[in-house]
């Protein structure tokens, strides 16, 4: 079937299997390989991308589910303030995580520019990181969040 | 990747979705109903399920309804574990939902789906036994709203083509006195070695489990015993223990004798804390 996604502020569209996930959709069909597979199976949240700005582990989804919806990929984002604090904190070792860790708290700075400490803590725990670089990664998100800073949206 | 090929339905309305079922079943194409998804997905990938074509419950307004009215309240079964966390419509099911899985998953995850999951867990049920809920429920006769202690007897007793629609619960026990407690082997992410749900109404506390059987439960005759306060809570453990309704479980979270004991100190905790 022919799919029109919006991604990253574009209209693009593939000829895609209704069964095919949006996490191979993005990469495969679209060339967007930022979104990371790991698990494939819901637990690692490396391929996290936003939809409609809520995170998503985009190995759970079809690509189909996201028609009308706008699907933010770690393309999109330029010199965020969350990637700019991921540099600065050292939040990353190998950084196959990164792209998830930095969709998901992205769009927590977006969603919940207040959060606490507990709530940043639950989201986080969405993703995981092999090289265990959490107490940096939280450090990064903290930091996003007292600086109150607006999340700068995608590029375009 | 999903290694076979199925097509993707989104009705808008409750007849055309039953309609569609009844008809593609009728072709030989397994129809699933779809509400998050996030089973099927992860089934289909490892091939331990298999469908032609799905139909996705998210575009019919009913699955989608979240309302509190002065007599009940209704959530709709394709709103996701997050939408019903962040909404304090019914604070216990918000606290047992949001041990499921992890947050970015409760934005996929429905009330349906995980009601009607395959695995043994379900916990979001827990809140709805406690409170005594309705069950609304689609197919080919039209509606139909039942208890859900007569709908779910281990699992959801569901005909060919019916699916839930959505959850009708008394508005009373919206902000009743509750406990959700989530023992885990490891982490704070994971399957439940055992999980408890209590509420606690004018004739006492109710309690409801998950993991500690093959399926979760609750029961009235446990419950009795569970508020005899005259006896000693050991007791009360001990005799409720002869009640459970199936052996209790032995896997590769936990053997039935860790799991035994994970249980009782849960509920010795519990106990303590609720009559302090
Ligand atoms: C990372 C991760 C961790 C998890 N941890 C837990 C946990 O700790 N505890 C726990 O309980 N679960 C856990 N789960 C399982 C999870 O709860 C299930 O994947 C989820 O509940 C399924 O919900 P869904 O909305 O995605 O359902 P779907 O995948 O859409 O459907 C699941 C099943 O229910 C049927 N169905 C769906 N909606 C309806 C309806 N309205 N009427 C009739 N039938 C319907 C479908 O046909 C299918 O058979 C975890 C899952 C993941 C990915
Ligand atoms: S690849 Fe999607 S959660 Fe691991
Ligand atoms: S930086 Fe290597 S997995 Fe996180």
């Amino acid at each position: 079937m022919k799919l029109r996604l919006n991604v990253n502020g574009e209209i693009r569209s593939a000829d895609v299997r209704p069964a095919e996930l949006l996490l191979d959709v993005l990469r495969e069909n679209l060339g967007l390989t930022g979104v990371k597979p790991g698990c494939r199976h819901g637990d690692c949240g490396a391929c996290t991308v936003t939809v409609d700005g809520l995170p998503m582990k985009s190995c759970l989804m079809l690509a189909v589910e996201a028609a009308d919806k706008t699907v933010e990929t770690i393309e999109g984002l330029q010199d965020s303030p969350v990637q700019r604090a991921f540099v600065e904190k050292f939040a990353f070792q190998c950084g196959y995580c990164t792209p998830g860790f930095i969709m998901n708290s992205h769009a927590l700075a977006h969603l919940h520019p207040k959060a606490d400490k507990a709530t940043v803590r639950e989201w986080l725990q969405s993703n995981i990181c092999r090289c265990t670089s959490y107490e940096e990664i939280q450090e990064a998100v903290e930091a996003v969040l007292s600086s109150g800073q607006p999340t700068s949206r995608m590029m375009n | 990747m999903i290694p076979f090929d199925f097509n993707y339905y989104r009705p808008a309305t409750i007849e055309e979705a039953v309609a569609l079922y009844m008809r593609l079943d009728q072709k030989g194409k397994w129809p699933l109903y779809w509400s998050g998804g996030t089973e099927i997905a992860t089934f289909a990938r490892l091939n331990q399920i298999y469908t032609e074509a799905v139909i996705d419950l998210k575009g019919i307004p009913e699955c989608r309804a979240l309302a509190v009215e002065e007599q009940e309240m209704t959530l709709g079964s394709a709103l996701t574990l997050s939408e019903i966390h962040d909404s304090e419509i019914f604070p216990l099911l918000g606290a047992t939902g949001s041990g499921i899985a992890d947050r970015t998953s409760r934005n996929k995850i429905t009330l349906g789906g995980n009601v009607c999951s395959e695995l043994i867990y379900k916990e979001a049920i827990l809140p709805l036994l406690l409170a005594d809920s309705d069950v609304i429920v689609a197919g080919v006769s039209g509606a139909r709203r039942l208890p859900i202690a007569q709908l779910f007897q281990r699992s959801m007793q569901l005909a060919k083509g019916e699916f839930l629609v959505q959850f009708k619960v008394n508005t009373s026990y919206r902000l009743r006195p509750y406990t959700s407690v989530k023992k885990r082997k490891q982490s704070a992410i994971g399957y439940p070695i055992i999980t408890v749900a209590t509420l606690t109404t004018e004739s006492g506390s109710r309690f409801a489990f998950s993991g500690l059987c093959d399926f979760p439960f609750r029961s009235e005759e446990i419950e009795k015993i569970l508020n005899q306060h005259e006896l000693p809570v050991g007791e009360r453990i001990r005799q409720a223990e002869d009640r459970l309704p199936a052996p209790i479980r032995s896997d590769m979270l936990a053997s039935a004798n860790y799991r035994r004991l994970v249980w009782q100190v849960t509920l010795e905790d519990l106990l303590a804390n609720m009559e302090a």
